[in-house]
């Protein structure tokens, strides 16, 4: 077990409180469970990339040749389902917001830690049976499950993933509910709403599309259960059925889902930003608001992936009309970070650059997203690889870059030790050329009409093709340099002080790593977020030693 | 369990966790938890009285034969059941601020009961439907419906989507009342060992709450089910 | 490898030049927007690097500042909804006096069939010039008509008819995609439109050996079934006089009313409960599982032809002489 590190024991913190096994699986402490997580969710990052590797490996030549259709399909099913519900979405919710939440209100834990362990058992169930269902055969309907495919013609294992969905769905529920309540019942004294780190505001939007979305996903993948299993029939046109309704009631989470992962992203961005600036936030109350202006607008704008499904005309205009005021709020968020950087005290941390990485990446996502939304465009450009570019630069670029941002910016707080920041920066930028190179020539083959899900493609998408393969082979090399050394990093990375960053927020205030209870006595908080201004930076720390 | 020993280690009231500050914002996260909760669950039937509805619209001839083809008395009384259930947890949350032990344990048997009697009724329902053949997938036909309206026009297919969503519907709704009556086991058991009283009684409320969520989803779905177009449609 | 390498699609419709501009447009906006963010970003970077004792100056948000650039944004927005959604509303409605073909997906196979009766599979070819109306439907799941170099694109549902259309520009051939995930060999689901100058495409329709129009095998089909019992096209029967009902409002037993297009017919006959004509009884038994999708299209293409001028062939004077045709008002 990689958390069981050797730490000199002179102080005691949640890593050595306790030791073994069984007080690991049966914690309650939220550090702990986000260290669960951090391994679970990584498990799974790591097979979901393999499939993408192999996805990229069998599309470097037009010819159907290195793998055969059916396992083609299931590579990128599967790849999907288990990227989207068994990493983004737990992601940096459930790790760094596990992680951080209670940290950074001042409360001892969540508010529910026996259901935060559960929402974790949860998970690892929905895992094992998704891993069976991938051992024994696999699944073959894409991570959208569309009817009638997946109801009555595909013969994979679409009952088992669809039940193993529904289990990580209720996992991703109770994340959302457990930070809901803790930040509206634990906050500190004195830490009112408008003293929040946003990173908070960020996490408590994606709470209530976890809230609200997750139970709409969670009945519909039953329906489809049994609509296999027993035949009902709701789906199903050949017997009265709607399979629009299908995708009505799966967009209605599915794309509020982007938010939960893109979300808590933001919210990592916006510290450190903030932190790398040494700048208090540029529109505090204008990226809290617009989080949550996301998290709401986010509900009403699911039938923009159903442009040519056979919606109505008007129906299509009024989702394309309002996925339009989606845009406004991530837009004021980049400019907004932007201008917190105007006349800051800028240093290139590794996660100042993976926040740069972010800004851009996530600016030409959303751009893409402003063509998506375009109706006469999405109709060429809808189930092509213009749509894969698109959510990879928001999913990917976004919340991954995001994700290791944050990893990084909160490793000495985790682990009580510092990664190697040479290595951080390298690995940081060949991740930002490889998700580029993979990505970018994506966006013109989509224009050039090269429908996705494709095992085999007309020869003259072959170059494009090929770089993209070339770029996914850097960017796994730059995803798993961070796993190496921060894995070398907890045995050999030099100690870290309490706030090796000179980073404002209560989290920085606890020890590194931080005892059990977070908190020897329970903060008073009387100032405001971000105070920059009051805080030291580390080299006037050093300075003065 | 770090916080079990903690929580000797002070004076304070065993039933209080240590990561609250007192057993007021305990209890007040526990309530705004499951308040929380019961939205998600509206979430989550609420995809279901969507589809109800989008195909009570289009097929509302099978819809309100379906409807009528249901044994109206019988769901009534079992909606009567489920209303009394719901007062003897109301009953019994009351009997646990007030310390009544034995009470409690009764009123919590009580609601198990009329909660089994609803079920036991449902089953009987459930396996009337299926002699009459309207169970989808299990060699439905929608035979005797056109027998029934023969000047209708029923299209055994729209019929087949009431059932289906008449089985879904009282299918998840059973669930949650086994479920329900499951946490009742488990509360008698702990009511029976003298654990809630005046101090600490927020599993008996969010039981309670729970239950009455699960009542007032069968509140809509008796009409929506059973009453339909309760009138002759020829 | 490199002999075919391609970085814009081909431009062969009337659509696919609207949709290329709004796409520049878009490029234009979003890549200077884009670009600016940027090389702002890289500008504040390097400009306010930490330097030992210059300390970051606090700056206090800005109201009017967010103001603008909330508003700005949501009025080029607004400027990029409407620019698509004329597109889109050009896109999903056809010319009237468009070609017919009707088409039938299937996994994994575009099955396709001329208002002459000429039969594709794989290959749809079609005139320059002039409209041509896709009526699509699916025997399984969901497909989706993709042409590329016409920036069209329509999901293909069963139970249902999903309709396009185009008007080709350019002779030449072209790929059909499916775009819509349907199964194993959905990569397979390929196939071409070839576009031809009219007096090729004329010889191309007479070389296809036909055992009639679309509508005169409909014709056959609706006596071989007994239609005629019920359906007279002399005097009310049992059934609704289906001579001129074609585009025409009709009233329903509820008061509700509909219009008679492809979808109608076809329900009214696989689900003729569904929506009963006023004054009917609804008596009629379902055609589901006993005529194919292939032959519903023939139906509703032979109820398509009762009543209008040149009774019983309906595919002849559209088809076969497209000179006599006024050309669309719309073509570039």
């Amino acid at each position: 077990m990689a958390t069981a590190i050797t730490i000199p024991a002179e102080r005691e913190h949640y890593l050595n409180k306790e030791h073994g096994i069984s007080s690991w699986l049966l914690t309650t402490d939220h550090k702990r469970i986000a260290l669960l997580y951090l391994l679970s969710i990584t498990f799974f990052f790591f097979i979901g990339g393999f499939f993408a590797l192999l996805i990229r490996l069998e599309l470097l030549t037009p010819a159907g040749d290195l793998v055969q259709a059916d396992t083609y399909n299931k590579l990128f099913s599967m790849h999907g389902q288990v990227m989207v519900f068994f990493f983004l979405i737990p992601s940096i919710p459930a790790v760094l917001g596990n992680f951080l939440v209670p940290l950074m209100i001042g409360a001892k834990d969540l508010a529910f830690p026996k259901i935060n362990l559960l929402s974790w058992y949860l998970y690892v169930i929905a895992g094992i049976m998704m891993l069976h269902a991938m051992i024994t055969g696999g699944v073959d309907t894409g991570w959208t499950f569309y009817t009638p495919l997946s109801t009555a013609f595909s013969n994979t294992h679409v009952i088992e993933a669809g039940l193993s969905i529904f289990v990580a769905g209720f996992s991703s529920i109770f994340t959302g509910l457990n930070f809901v309540v803790t930040i509206h019942r634990m906050r500190a004294p004195g830490m009112t709403w408008s003293r929040m780190p946003l990173f908070i505001w960020a996490h408590y939007a994606t709470s209530i599309i976890q809230l609200l979305g997750t139970p709409v996903l969670a009945i519909t993948l039953v329906l489809v259960v049994l609509e296999r299993a027993f035949h009902l029939c709701i789906f199903d046109s050949t017997c009265g059925g709607d399979p629009l309704l299908f995708q009505h009631l799966f967009w209605f989470y599915s794309h509020p889902a982007v938010y939960i992962m893109i979300l808590p992203s933001m919210g990592v961005v916006t510290e450190i930003i903030t932190c790398f600036s040494r700048k208090r936030v540029f529109g505090y109350k204008f990226i809290a608001l617009a989080s949550i202006s996301i998290a709401v607008f986010g509900f009403l704008v699911w039938a923009h992936h159903m442009f040519v499904a056979g919606m109505s005309v008007y129906a299509a205009l009024a989702f394309s009309l309002l996925s339009y005021s989606v845009a406004v709020p991530s837009a004021i968020k980049v400019f907004n970070w932007t201008a917190t950087m105007y006349k800051g005290s800028i240093s290139y941390s590794t996660p100042m650059l993976y926040a740069f990485g972010f800004i851009g990446l996530f600016t030409m996502g959303g751009m893409t997203g402003l063509f998506l939304a375009s109706l006469g465009i999405d109709v060429h450009v809808t189930d092509t690889y213009f749509v894969v570019a698109h959510f990879h630069y928001i999913m990917v670029g976004g919340a991954v870059m995001g994700y290791l941002g944050g990893m990084h910016f909160w490793w000495p707080k985790i682990s009580g030790r510092m990664y190697p920041e040479g290595w951080g920066r390298l690995a940081a930028l060949i991740v930002f050329i490889g998700f580029n190179l993979t990505f970018f020539p994506q966006f013109i083959l989509g224009y050039l009409g090269m429908p996705r899900r494709y095992w085999q493609y007309p020869p003259e998408f072959q170059v494009l093709n090929v770089l993209s393969t070339a770029g996914s082979t850097i960017l796994a090399v730059g995803y798993v340099l961070p796993m190496v050394y921060f894995l070398w990093s907890m045995r050999y990375g030099k100690i870290a002080s309490d706030n090796p960053w000179g980073a404002a927020g209560l989290e920085w205030k606890a020890s590194s790593p931080p005892t059990t209870f977070n908190f020897d006595e329970t903060p008073v908080v009387t100032w405001e977020a971000y105070n920059y201004d009051e805080i030291p930076t580390p080299e006037e720390v050093a300075v003065e030693r | 369990m770090s916080d079990s020993p903690a929580t000797m280690e002070h004076g304070h009231s065993p039933a209080l966790r240590h990561h609250f500050v007192d057993v007021e914002q305990q209890r007040n996260a526990a309530s705004l938890g499951m308040w929380l909760f019961l939205a998600t669950e509206i979430m989550f039937f609420g995809g279901m009285f969507c589809a109800y509805l989008i195909y009570r619209v289009s097929y509302f001839k099978e819809f309100a034969a379906g409807s009528q083809s249901l044994q109206l008395e019988v769901g009534a009384a079992n909606t009567v059941v489920l209303i009394c259930s719901s007062l003897t947890v109301a009953l019994g949350v009351r009997a646990a601020q007030m310390g009544k032990r034995r009470l409690l344990v009764m009123l919590l048997l009580l609601t198990m009961l009329f909660g089994l009697t609803f079920l036991g009724v449902k089953a009987y329902e459930w396996h009337r439907e299926y002699k009459e053949h309207h169970v989808p997938g299990f060699g439905f036909d929608a035979k005797n419906l056109i027998e029934e309206h023969p000047n209708l026009g029923i299209d055994p297919q729209h019929a087949q989507v009431f059932y289906s969503l008449y089985f879904a519907m009282t299918g998840m709704h059973a669930i949650h009342m086994i479920i329900g009556v499951g946490l009742f086991t488990w509360l008698t058991f702990m009511a029976w060992r003298g654990d809630y009283g005046p101090e600490y009684y927020t599993p008996v409320e969010n039981a309670g709450l729970y239950w009455h969520f699960v009542d007032i989803i069968w509140i809509y779905l008796f009409p929506l089910l059973y009453l339909i177009d309760r009138k002759p449609l020829g | 490898m490199f002999n075919n390498f391609p970085l814009w699609p081909t431009n062969a419709s009337t659509i696919a030049g609207d949709v290329d501009a709004l796409f520049i447009f878009l490029l234009v906006v979003t890549g200077l927007v884009s670009i600016a963010i940027f090389i702002l970003i890289l500008f504040f970077a390097a400009k306010y690097r930490r330097r030992p004792g210059i300390e970051a100056e606090q700056v206090e948000g800005s109201t009017p500042l967010e103001i603008t650039w909330s508003i700005i944004p949501l009025g080029v927005f607004l400027v990029i909804f409407a620019w698509g959604a004329i597109i889109y509303f050009h896109e999903r409605t056809p010319a009237k006096g468009a070609t017919d073909v009707y088409v039938v997906a299937k996994q994994w196979m575009w099955k396709l069939q001329h208002e002459g009766g000429q039969r594709e599979i794989n290959e749809l070819h079609i005139p320059v010039g002039r409209d041509v109306r896709m009526i699509m439907t699916s025997q399984d799941v969901i497909h989706s008509f993709y042409v590329p170099a016409f920036r069209i694109k329509q999901d293909v549902l069963p139970g249902r008819y999903s309709y396009t259309w185009f008007h080709a520009t350019k002779p030449g051939t072209y790929h059909l995609f499916c775009a819509e995930y349907c199964g194993t060999q959905h990569s397979g689901m390929i196939g071409q439109v070839v576009v031809m100058e009219p007096s090729q495409y004329e010889s191309w329709l007479s070389g296809g050996a036909t055992s009639g129009s679309l509508a005169q095998n409909g014709e056959t089909l609706f006596q071989q079934l007994g239609c005629t019992t019920c359906h007279r096209s002399d005097v009310q029967g049992r059934g609704p006089n289906l001579v001129g009902v074609f585009g025409k409002t009709v009233a329903l037993e509820d008061g509700r009313t509909v219009t008679a297009d492809e979808d109608y017919i076809r329900e009214s006959i696989l689900n003729p409960g569904a929506k009963v004509a006023s004054g009917f009884k609804p008596i009629m038994p379902t055609f589901q599982s006993i005529v194919s999708e292939e032959q519903v299209n023939q139906l509703v293409a032979y109820i398509k032809s009762l009543g209008r001028p040149a009774t019983g062939v309906a595919g002849t004077p559209i088809v076969g002489s497209p000179q006599t045709q006024p050309q669309n008002p719309k073509v570039q």
